[in-house]
């Protein structure tokens, strides 16, 4: 009919198609979004409870508060 | 979907169509009514309506569509285009072909944004009340101070900000 025929287009299995590259792209993005939040947030966090309390002394702790004048029952 | 089907239902009945098709008269341009004017609206969410796009067709036309009822191997190129044509209005990609309008739309954002601060601003000006005491800078120097004093967040929040032998904010 035209003078230059286009190619025949994908006929079947376009539903499988699509279901498969949501499938593979939904396992990606959300073991990449775990990822990056295991060694972007919770890692750091972890770290920085753990140096916070490694020399932490919670008596002189409550001394400076109290010296501030925050408390009621301890003057 | 359901609802394009009632609206067609809609003009069918007695829209601007009806009237249309009595007061054009004649030669060919009128055969092909554009809308709002014809009984027919397609969209890329409804793309097939109920009713052809030309429904007063010449003899030509005619004798067209009593072809059309053979074999459609006996058509020529030329005559399928004129048979698309007159089923529908437009193609998939006139149909579907982009437009400037979302520029207008912004335009109309943005405009009421900036209409909306300028009634907020005189507003502020003629029309608030005193601020209360619990926003004045001292109360909230005195308030900020206070949180630091009783080490709140000491781990990762406000107090861990804050560098309590040179009193000042951490660099």
């Amino acid at each position: 009919m035209a003078s230059g025929t286009l190619a025949k287009p994908q006929m079947r299995g376009l539903l499988a198609r699509c279901l498969w590259i949501h499938i593979v792209g939904a396992f990606t993005v959300s073991l990449g979004v775990a990822t990056l939040y295991k060694f972007g947030v919770a890692e750091p966090r972890k770290k920085a409870y753990a140096d916070f309390y490694r020399n932490y002394g919670s008596m002189k702790d409550f001394e400076e508060m109290r010296k501030s004048g925050i408390f009621q029952s301890a003057k | 979907m359901l609802s394009r089907a009632a609206w067609s239902l809609v003009l069918r009945r007695g829209g601007p169509g009806t009237r249309g098709k009595h007061s054009l008269e004649g030669s060919a341009p009128s055969e092909r009514r554009m809308p709002p004017y014809a009984n027919y609206f397609a969209q890329r969410s409804y793309p097939m309506p109920d009713e052809p796009f030309c429904t007063e067709l010449t003899a030509e036309q005619r004798a067209l569509k009593e072809k059309e009822k053979g074999s459609w191997t006996q058509l020529s190129h030329a005559e399928k285009v004129a048979l698309y044509r007159l089923q529908f209005h437009q193609t998939f990609a006139e149909m579907n072909r982009r437009s400037n309008e979302w520029k207008t739309v912004m335009g109309c954002v943005f405009f009421f944004f900036g209409f909306a601060a300028l009634l907020i601003w005189w507003q502020r000006v003629y029309m608030f009340p005193e601020k209360p005491i619990t926003l004045t800078d001292e109360w909230k120097a005195k308030q900020l101070q206070r949180i630091l004093d009783m080490k709140a967040n000491p781990v990762q929040g406000l107090a861990s900000r804050w560098d309590y032998e040179k009193k000042q904010w951490k660099k």
